[in-house]
Order: C-alpha cells, then structure tokens, then sequence
C-alpha cells in the first residue's frame, strides 16, 4: 500500500478537515469528533455548494470544530456565535452559516443571543454539543448540569434548575427543534441534513460525553460507559411536547425531532414589512438563499 | 501555618482571610483555581459565603455590585477576555463606589487566542477608576488581597489584585497563611456608611445631570489622591502584625545603581536574577519593581529614580500608536522634574514569550550603548 493510501484511509472525512490542525484536541472517548463527523457526513449527503457554508463556533472544547474544519470558518469569542453569525447571514444572505458550539457557549454565556436570534427566525443552524459542563476550563458547572451531578464549581453537587435546551429555542421561535445523542449517529446526520435545507431558525442538541470531566467528576465510567447510559435510557419521541424534556441525573433522555414547521425568516419579515410600508421606494435584501 | 500552594489559591485564601460574604465568578484558563477553591469553601463552609455561579464575567460583577451595595464583602476573579467583559460594569463599580476587590489574571487578549501572560487586559482598565495591584509571588499575592479590602473599603474604590499567568497562577510556592483572629483584628467587618436596606432607603446609580456627575468624578478622583499614603500606611500596620510589607514599589539594589530597571508582576523577580548576577560582573544595576499602578506613584518612582544614570522600562504590554504603558508613565513622572534623566522603552514577552534574565542583559546592552533615551519603541526578542 501506498502511503498516500495509508492516509487516505485513515480518516473518512479527511478531505473536511484541515488536516495541518490535526491531531485535535480532544480526549479519547470525548464525544464532540462524532458529531463533527456526522456533520462532514450530512454536508456530503445533502450536497450542499461547500463554497457558501460558513462553520462558526464559540469558545470550549467544541468550539475547536471552527478551527479543524476545511471550510469557511469563524472561531469568534466565548458566547458571541450567534450575534456574529446573524452578521455573517445579513452581509451575505447567500450563505448556510453554521454555528457550532457548546452548551455553556449557547446557553451560558451566550443565552440571550441565542433567544433573541430564535425569536427573529434568523435563518442559521445551530448544533450545540451539549456535555453537561464548561469542559474547556476544567468542569464547571453549567446551565445544563443536571441537578444532583457533581461539577468543579459544585462540589456536593448542582442544585440549581437546569434548562432544557430544546424548551427553550422552540419558546424562544425556532422553527426545527431536535435532540440527539451521540449514540444516535445516524439520525444526528440526517437531523442535520434537514436543518441544512431549512430556511428557519433551526437547533440540534446532541448529548455527548465529556469523559476527562463531567464523566470522571461523577464516577461514571468511560465513553463506552456513558453510551451505554444514552442507549438504555434514551428514548425516541418524535414530536414529543417541549415541556417534557427535561433531564435528570443519568435519568431517562427524550430524543427525537420536537418542531419542524415553516415560518417567515428575519429577511422575509423585514422585506414583507417595509415593502409594505415603504412600497416602490423599498429594494427587497437576500432572498434567493433557497 | 505554612503551606505550598499556586497563586491562584493564595488568590482563594486571600478571599476566605478577608472573609468574603459574597463571591460571584465565571470560570476562565488560567483563573479557574481560583473560584472553584472558594466554591468549595462556600459549600463546606469553611467560609461563610454566598457563591453565585453566575453565567458571564458581565453578570459576575453585575452580582458583585449588588452584593456590595447590600453591605457585603464582595470578592471576584477573571482574567483577559473575562475582565474586557466586565468592562462596562468596572465603570459602575468604581463610580457606584463599591469596594469590590478582584483577582485579575494577566493573559494575553484574544485574537489570535492566546492562554499566556501579558498585560494588556488589566492596563486596558487603567480608567475605570480601580486600584491596581501587580504582584511577583504568591505571598505577595495573599498579603495584597486582604491588605486591598481594607484600603479599598476605607476609600470606597474598587481594587484588582494581579498576577501573572502560569508564571505565578500557576506556580507552586510557600506561603504563610496568617492566624484568622489576627487578620480579623487588622479588616474588621465591612460596615459601609451607606448602604442598601430598608431600615434607612437609598436610592443608587440615579441619572445625574451636570449640575452633580462632575462633582461625582471630582471626589472619586480626590479619593483615589489619598490612596498612595493609606496603602503605605496600611502596610505599615499590616507589617507590624505580620512582618510583611507591601508599600506601592519595590526597590532592589538602588541605592547606587547607575541603571534602574523598572518592572512589574514576575518579570521583577527575574529582573532580581539578572541584577545579581551583573552585580557580581561590577556593573551596578538595580530594579523598581511597580507594585500599584493606579494610583501611580509618581513620588516614590521620582525619588528612586533620580539618581541613576539611566533607566530602561521594561512592558509586557503596549498602547497601540504610542508605547509600553508603564514606560509612559514613567516619562510623565519624571517630565519637569527630572527632564535630562535618559528613560528608554522595552517592550518584551507579549502573548507568554519568555522573558528570562538574559532579557535583562540584552536590555543593558542597548542602554549602555546610547547616551540618549529613544523615542522608538526597543522590542526584545521579536521575530520582526
Ligand atoms: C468572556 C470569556 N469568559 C470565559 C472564558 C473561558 N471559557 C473558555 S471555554 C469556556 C466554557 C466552554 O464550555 P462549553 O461552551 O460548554 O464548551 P465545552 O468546552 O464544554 O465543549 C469558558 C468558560 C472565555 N474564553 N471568555
Ligand atoms: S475535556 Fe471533555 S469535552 Fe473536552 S475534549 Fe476532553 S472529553 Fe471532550
Ligand atoms: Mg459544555
């Protein structure tokens, strides 16, 4: 065999990534490369034009993807995704933007980005990597740690209510709500298929494992173990009320696609309105993106 | 009781000596230690506090605000992209006159992301009105941060205690952890004059027309006058119950030194290094290392520095279209006082690039050759 061979086999998403940033970061068992690779894996299926892709991540250990990614890419600031990303999709409306990020990212200290940007129906995807905890600076407590789990900032363990991320964008206006596990490989591919062909404010939770800490901090085993977790107590509700969804500790996980329904974008709206109001005077913005 | 621990956790120690009653914090590399020590102490009790995992550093001093304007001592800590956060709420703090004291770690400001030390993030905050502490060892570190409650709750300003990153959050040393009753005998309880509670109402952070904002500044300014004397007598009594001193500089071999180095936070301990090995080569050379920096102490950098035959400034920062910030203000110190004294400007270890004490002698290098101080910025170690 060839080295060239060799190499050519040795990842399957090789040609998605750039291979000069490699190897990654993140540690064995960590879940967040399975999900980047069901992600090289619905670009490939859905065959979109990868020139009017843009991938943008905030700051943790899935804000990496930004960086190993081979496509147009922005690693922005911790929190600030959304907000750059509504920027990115307003200058160029020709764009799919992507943003890929962690829970404390979209939920911490990105949160009210993150509602406000669901509310205007900004036709972007978000994929949030959901690992219970502020992995990246060493296990903090999040807005997603379950209550009764144990984190560094929380050392007798969370007390506080957590959100359950896909109650909060479906209330919040987005028009696909799904929630996956990193177990759920396939299915995570082919969420991420429809939300790339959304117009429409669409989210994708996935649970993933985050072994070196949330894991360790509370005893729970390795990668295997935590996927033995998601597959004995997932369980697929598709179309299941938002307000059901909540998680406890190592409790049971409701996945599934929650909403999927059509409804005027920020653009649409904006075009609509000052059409309407401004008449022959109004020039419509951006809206051959579909 | 002796005890070997980061700078971090002299950090968490300081705030649990000084007895915090409130601790609001969001995590950020390298600083984490720090909140999740004191997290642990407010859980266990070890340190009666409330510790809010607040979800940004904007929020953390939001609550840091609030809780000091209900009379508690407020501790906090951050570093970098975190302190730049908080930027619009440093402002409040300091002109809500709330006495907040905070960790601040050095490192470096993103982009081009960078985990290690410089100090651009906290010199960026130079006018938000805090107090600012720069500190070279883990002691010091501790020692500060109680001494900061005190100065800080007597003028009502706000103060930030800073350490570099890795070089000293990081680093293990030993420190002496004074006796609880003691410290609690040098800070008694925060009893602010006025304070948010029912019992007697007030109303804060009003709009304020022209008729009073400038009168606002005004004392905030006059206040931040009687800080050089207080943080010297502050250690003064902090020395004599437990035989440390901090003071507003540091001196190190000055006395008959023909070059003066002026440095802050670690590299003055690596400075001491360089000196002492260039002393024992005849060539007399000493440090300044700047301890506060705001307010400056312009008297004590004058009288120090008057004697020397030259100076070099060495920054771990840089003000964009002018020069390294210490270096500026040394120049203005020095400006019709001391016009002839030739001070020339460095600016080295940006982003965590080593300054190690061959840096030092480098430096003398450039300052031995020439008679007169250059305008231009010298850059130590840069790949140009
Ligand atoms: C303003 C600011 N505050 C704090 C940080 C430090 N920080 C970096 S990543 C991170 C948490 C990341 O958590 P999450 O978004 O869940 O990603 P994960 O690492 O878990 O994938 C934090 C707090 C920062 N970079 N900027
Ligand atoms: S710390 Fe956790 S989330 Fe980060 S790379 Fe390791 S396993 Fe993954
Ligand atoms: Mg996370």
């Amino acid at each position: 065999m060839k080295k060239e061979d060799r190499l050519e086999q040795r990842n399957p998403i090789e040609d998605l990534l750039r291979m000069d940033r490699i190897p990654h970061i993140w540690c064995p068992g960590c879940g967040i490369g399975t999900v980047l690779t069901s992600f090289a894996e619905a670009l490939r299926k859905s065959e979109v034009d990868l020139d009017k892709i843009a991938v943008l991540s905030g700051i943790g250990c899935t804000g990496r993807v930004a960086g190993y990614v081979k496509l147009d890419s922005i690693h922005t600031t911790h929190g600030r995704a959304v907000p750059v990303a509504t920027g990115l999709k307003l200058a160029n409306p020709e764009l799919k933007v992507v943003v890929f990020s962690g829970d404390g990212d979209i939920a911490g200290i990105g949160g009210n980005h993150f509602i406000h940007a669901a509310r205007r129906n900004m036709d972007i995807m978000i994929i949030c990597v959901n690992n219970f905890n502020y992995a990246m600076t060493g296990g903090q407590v999040a807005a997603t740690t379950p209550r009764g789990a144990n984190a560094s900032t929380a050392p007798y363990g969370n007390f506080e209510y957590p959100f359950s991320l896909p109650y909060l964008a479906e209330a919040s206006g987005a028009t696909y709500v799904a929630r996956w596990t990193a177990l759920h490989l396939r299915r995570v591919t082919k969420s991420m298929q429809e939300a790339l062909k959304k117009r429409g404010f669409s989210f994708i939770e996935v649970i993933t494992p985050c072994v070196t800490l949330y894991a360790r901090r509370n005893r729970l085993g390795d990668g295997l173990n935590l996927l033995k977790y998601y597959y004995e107590k997932s369980e697929i509700q598709h179309g299941a009320d938002t307000r059901t969804l909540d998680i406890s500790y190592q409790g049971k996980l409701i996945v599934g696609k929650f909403v999927d329904i059509e409804k005027p974008t920020f653009l649409d709206c904006m075009n609509e309105h000052l059409g309407k109001v401004l008449g022959d005077k109004y020039q419509t913005y951006g809206v051959n993106n579909d | 009781m002796k005890k070997v621990m980061m700078g971090n956790h002299a950090l968490s120690f300081g705030g649990m000596l000084g007895r915090a009653q409130v601790i609001a914090a969001y995590p950020i590399t390298p600083q984490t230690q720090v909140v999740e020590l004191l997290s642990e102490m407010c859980a266990d009790k070890t340190l009666d506090a409330t510790f809010i995992k607040v979800e940004s550093e904007h929020s953390a001093m939001a609550a840091s605000i609030g809780a000091s304007l209900a009379g508690a001592r407020t501790f906090t800590a951050t570093s970098a992209q975190g302190l730049a956060l908080m930027h619009e709420l440093l402002h409040w703090a300091s002109g809500g006159r709330n006495p907040v004291v905070m960790g601040n770690i050095n490192r470096a400001m993103a982009p081009g992301w960078s985990i290690w030390s410089d100090q651009n993030d906290s010199l960026s905050q130079r006018d938000t009105g805090w107090i600012q502490f720069y500190c070279s060892n883990n002691q010091e570190v501790l020692d500060t941060v109680i001494q900061a409650f005190k100065v800080s709750e007597k003028l009502m300003i706000p103060s930030m205690v800073i350490l570099d990153a890795f070089t000293l959050s990081h680093t293990y040393e030993v420190v002496d952890l004074p006796d609880q009753k003691k410290v609690d005998e040098f800070l008694p309880p925060f009893r602010p004059e006025i304070k948010l509670t029912p019992d007697d109402p007030h109303a804060f952070g009003g709009l304020t027309s022209p008729e009073h904002y400038f009168e606002l500044r005004y004392k905030l300014q006059k206040d931040m006058e009687k800080a050089p004397a207080l943080i010297e007598k502050t250690g003064k009594e902090y020395e004599k119950m437990f035989g440390r001193y901090l003071g507003q500089v540091e001196e190190y071999r000055c006395d008959d030194a023909d070059f003066i180095f002026i440095t802050s936070g670690t590299v003055g301990s690596t400075a001491r290094v360089a000196i002492d090995e260039l002393r024992e080569e005849g060539v007399k050379v000493g440090n300044l290392r700047i301890k506060v920096f705001r307010p400056f102490p312009f008297e004590k950098v004058r009288n120090i520095i008057k004697k020397a035959k030259k100076v070099a400034v060495v920054d771990r920062n840089i003000s964009y279209g002018h020069h390294g910030i210490f270096y500026q203000e040394v120049k203005s110190a020095m400006f019709g006082h001391h016009n002839s004294l030739p001070i020339f400007g460095f600016i080295a270890g940006l982003g965590g690039r080593d300054v190690t004490p061959s840096t030092f002698r480098e430096i003398l290098g450039h300052v031995q050759k020439k008679d007169k101080s250059e305008e231009e910025i010298i850059w130590i170690g840069v790949k140009k």
